[in-house]
């Protein structure tokens, strides 16, 4: 408790509990409407694109994702803003305008649900089976991770972090299924952004605006160059990441971002909750301009930490006495800027940021367990509300499983790090997977199985490599200067390789599905109603051309 | 959904961020003439930013005030 690195006043305590006492109050004022299937696991599908859109970009907006960006980019400086801009402009107006229509017009429930559909039942059990481990493991990891910088920020016994944030997520979103979750992470988003937009003005005063920033970080660290985007991605070696950018543009801005954004039923789940299509498509593109200021109160914390504070951080490895470590990045300037009742607004982001993420897992494996799991395999004619009693129950029992697997992390921390990358085995190569079938009628079912079980065993295969031989990293990277996040960038680029090349092969060897079982699963097949009678300013694509330009001017103002 | 009459989730935002700049602005306010220790204390930042949230969330509530059918 001595060596909290905050202290909160009653103010702060209040704008807590003020927030702990909202969100269970939605959730219980939501259960009257989470009755049916189709309002408890897709909230009614009746959101408008703005409530779809920013539960979608919530959803993301892990406090792990906040916190452990700023940290990174204190240590690689403004190349992070990469996973924010490059990892948001392609894909996400891609995912809005190219394949969003055939997840809603198949009416499908989930990913896993779009890919039986298209490939049959054996992709869709690996795949709802690879989604429902993953998710409620990584949630766990993510609650660990969230509680123990709660002991270092705030001296909060573990044990308290664990059980109080994670218990009152089961509660709203068993009460109020996925309404009550995207209802509370359009509050968390608002409160994110409040609560940490004071960091960068403030910050930016001190520092005497961009250019004396700039200035104080040449003085502070003379040695790199932690303020341009591309000027230093020519070589491996010339950048504190260690990435070329060839990784960055394919690896992450294609094949991550795309395994990410297109196929990670965590937020596509809230993209479907839409309304209409129009809604549906507008959703991931509206998240796009939020996405991309993000860095504003993620990477600009980190280089105001690299140019004002009169200390250095040191890695995690190295944290102690009198050391602070990258991590506390966040926490630090908040502590740097904000008395009390500012603070409370803080580490209520803070807080919001790790229940939007994890409400974001529950619901999102609430659904696949129930419809592509349990319904399939276990019991398939039962009724309506059957399943939703199931949903209910099964979102406490997965957050029971992840405070689970949170304790065993305690124990065995590399499980962390493993876990990580077992995420990225899947999401890449099911990218390919799952563009191919939405653009390619020609795809087969065993095409689309036998692709995706390669890109995860050659992704999984790649990794072991690495482990057993770290210097096989430059077989992966191409290149003897490659650092560990080249790493990470070529792995998910070769195993999407991999996965569309057999896909490719194996489907042009084995015989296609009829044509009418493919309409409104396939480019060429689906009807796309036209937005053409629409104002300019309604339609997607004019959105699509706002964000495209917004990512080209940072592009070049950092470049 | 317009038959169900849902509260809007807005309703529900305007609701925290007006008590949320209620506690910052009183706050901001007792805290004027002896500022917390923090860097650029001298800009009362509790004081304006309590009132820019008590603004947005008024205006929320205001907007979105459930409204009997």
């Amino acid at each position: 408790m001595n060596a909290r690195l905050i202290s909160l006043s009653p103010q702060d305590i209040a704008i807590i509990a003020v927030y702990f006492a909202m969100v269970l109050g939605i959730g219980i004022y939501l259960k009257r409407y989470a009755n049916r299937g189709e309002d408890f696991f897709l909230a009614g599908r009746e959101m408008t694109a703005w409530v779809a859109g920013l539960s979608f970009l919530s959803a993301n907006l892990g406090a792990l994702e906040l916190m452990g960006w700023a940290a990174s980019t204190y240590q690689y400086g403004i190349l992070a803003a990469h996973f924010y801009w490059i990892a948001a402009f392609p894909i996400l107006v891609l995912f809005g305008l190219v394949m969003m229509p055939f997840y809603y017009i198949s009416k499908t429930h989930s990913v896993p649900g779009y890919l039986q559909l298209r490939y049959g039942e054996s992709t869709r059990a690996l795949a709802a089976t690879s989604f429902a481990f993953m998710t409620i493991l990584m949630s766990g990891i993510n609650m660990y991770a969230m509680a123990l910088v709660m002991k270092v920020v705030l001296g909060w016994n573990i044990h308290f972090s664990i059980w109080t944030s994670s218990l009152t997520v089961a509660i709203y979103v068993a009460l109020g299924g996925l309404y009550s979750a995207i209802f509370n992470e359009v509050l968390q988003f608002f409160l994110i952004w409040l609560g940490a937009l004071l960091i960068p003005i403030l910050g930016l005063i001190e520092a005497g605006g961009w250019t004396g920033l700039v200035a104080r970080i040449h003085h502070n660290f003379p040695q790199g160059d932690y303020v341009h985007l591309w000027r230093t991605t020519g070589s491996f070696a010339s950048n504190p990441m260690g990435v070329h950018w060839t990784g960055i543009v394919l690896g992450l801005g294609l094949v991550i971002a795309g395994g990410y954004w297109g196929t990670d039923f965590l937020v596509v789940q809230r993209a479907m909750a839409a309304k209409d299509l129009r809604s549906a498509r507008l959703a991931p593109i509206i998240a796009a301009y939020f996405k991309m200021a993000v860095p504003f109160i993620v990477i600009l914390p980190g280089l105001l930490a690299l140019g004002l504070l009169p200390f250095k951080l040191v890695p995690e490895s190295a944290a102690g006495p009198g050391l602070h470590s990258y991590n506390e990045v966040l926490p630090l300037m908040l502590a740097r800027y904000c008395g009390p009742g500012l603070l409370g607004l803080g580490i209520t982001a803070l807080i919001a940021g790790f229940m939007s993420g994890m409400a974001g897992n529950v619901s999102a494996f609430a659904t696949v367990w129930t419809y592509d799991l349990y319904r399939p395999y276990v019991r398939r004619n039962a009724s309506d509300e059957h399943y939703v009693k199931m949903g209910r129950w099964c979102t406490i029992v997965g957050v029971l499983v992840s405070i689970g697997a949170a304790y065993v992390v305690t124990h065995f921390k590399s499980i962390m790090d493993y876990m990580q990358a077992l995420v990225s085995f899947f999401i890449a190569p099911l990218f390919g997977t799952v563009i191919l079938g939405m653009l390619w009628r020609r795809t087969t079912s065993k095409g689309g199985f036998w692709g995706l079980f390669a890109g995860i065993t050659s992704s999984i295969g790649m990794y072991v490599m690495v482990k057993v031989d770290p210097s096989k990293l430059a077989w992966i990277a191409l290149s003897p200067g490659a650092k560990d996040m080249a790493e990470n960038l070529y792995r998910a680029l070769w195993s999407w390789l991999i996965c569309v090349s057999v896909t490719v092969i194996v489907s042009l060897l084995t015989k296609p599905k009829p044509t009418h079982e493919l309409k409104g699963l396939v480019y060429g097949l689906t009807d796309i109603p036209s937005d053409g009678g629409l104002p300019l300013y309604k339609r997607p694509i004019f959105w699509a051309g706002g964000v495209a330009v917004m990512f080209a001017v940072l592009q070049l103002i950092f470049w | 959904m317009q038959e169900r009459h849902m509260v809007p989730v807005w309703f529900f935002v305007g609701l925290v961020l007006a008590i949320d700049g209620s506690i910052i602005e009183v706050t901001g306010i007792r805290e004027w003439s002896h500022p917390a220790g923090t860097v650029l204390s001298g800009y009362h930042t509790a004081v304006w930013w309590g009132l820019l949230l008590l603004a947005l969330g008024g205006f929320y509530v205001y907007k979105f005030w459930p409204r009997k059918s």
